[in-house]
């Protein structure tokens, strides 16, 4: 994913605590709202980035037990998409060996979870997911 | 502070509505869950949760949500959602629930589709 310099952007350290991830979003909220995108979209983005957090808090198992989120407003000149990056520093996982849940199958399960990947990428228009030993970084865009 | 959801329960003669208000995370998600296995033990087959007062819920509150439905498609009954804003739905339909519940604009309508399939 291309990205330049953002026209705006915030940038916040969460710590992994109970309901932390409604902190984030409306970090999220407020930049999309302050571009004007639609109520619909900053909902999805709102659903996308709660999803993102809740993620790295359960699954990242880092021991600096914090969330860097980044909203940012990209554009040539006026704000055409709202990127959000949400970066842990735990342990990673291969995105791409993450089975793809279906509701047939998880009915059927003990585990009825593992949605969050599958929501994000069905709510923002652009998702990436870069993940090592040393942390994971999911950016996600959505088009204003 | 965690966010806490609310909950009140209407019976009528064919379906218990269940009206939340609030975020459905996976405490909301086990509360909802408290309250319709209250009801399908006192033989409650038909279950309707309006989600007019949620603006957000999350996977987790979602895959308990998806307990309910498991639960309830074995004692023959039926879940039914209404009043949910365009994300939440469009998140329910990206995860396959219209499939296993029925997804209605309003609570009339949704009355009207449990009348109609009993």
């Amino acid at each position: 994913m291309v990205r330049g310099a953002p026209l705006q952007e915030v940038t916040l350290k969460l710590p992994m605590l109970p309901d932390m991830e409604i902190e984030a979003s409306k970090a999220a909220t407020s930049m999309a709202e302050a571009i004007e995108m639609s109520p619909d979209k900053v909902d999805e983005v709102r659903m996308a980035v709660v999803e993102a957090c809740i993620n790295a808090f359960e699954h990242s198992g880092a021991v600096h037990r914090e969330v860097t989120l980044n909203v940012a407003v990209l554009g040539k000149s006026a704000a055409e998409k709202l990127c959000i990056t949400v970066q842990d520093s735990g342990g990673g996982f291969e995105p791409d060996s993450v089975e793809e849940p279906s509701l047939e199958r998880k009915l059927k399960a003990e585990r009825k979870r593992g949605w969050g990947l599958k929501i994000i990428r069905g709510l923002m228009d652009e998702v990436e997911i870069r993940s090592s030993k040393s942390g994971t970084t999911v950016v996600m865009c959505k088009l204003r | 502070m965690t966010e806490t959801l609310k909950l009140t329960l209407d019976r009528r003669e064919e379906v218990a509505v269940i009206y939340t208000e609030g975020y459905i995370n996976n405490q909301g998600g086990e509360e909802i869950a408290r309250v319709a296995y209250e009801l399908m033990e006192q033989g409650q087959k038909n279950l309707l949760l309006h989600l007019g007062g949620t603006k957000i819920v999350n996977s987790i509150g979602i895959s308990i949500l998806i307990e309910i439905i498991e639960k309830i498609i074995k004692i023959d009954g039926r879940l039914g959602f209404c009043s949910l804003t365009p994300t939440i739905e469009k998140t329910f339909h990206i995860m396959g629930i219209a499939q296993y519940a029925g997804i209605y604009s309003d609570e009339p309508a949704a009355l009207e589709g449990f009348a109609a399939s009993s």
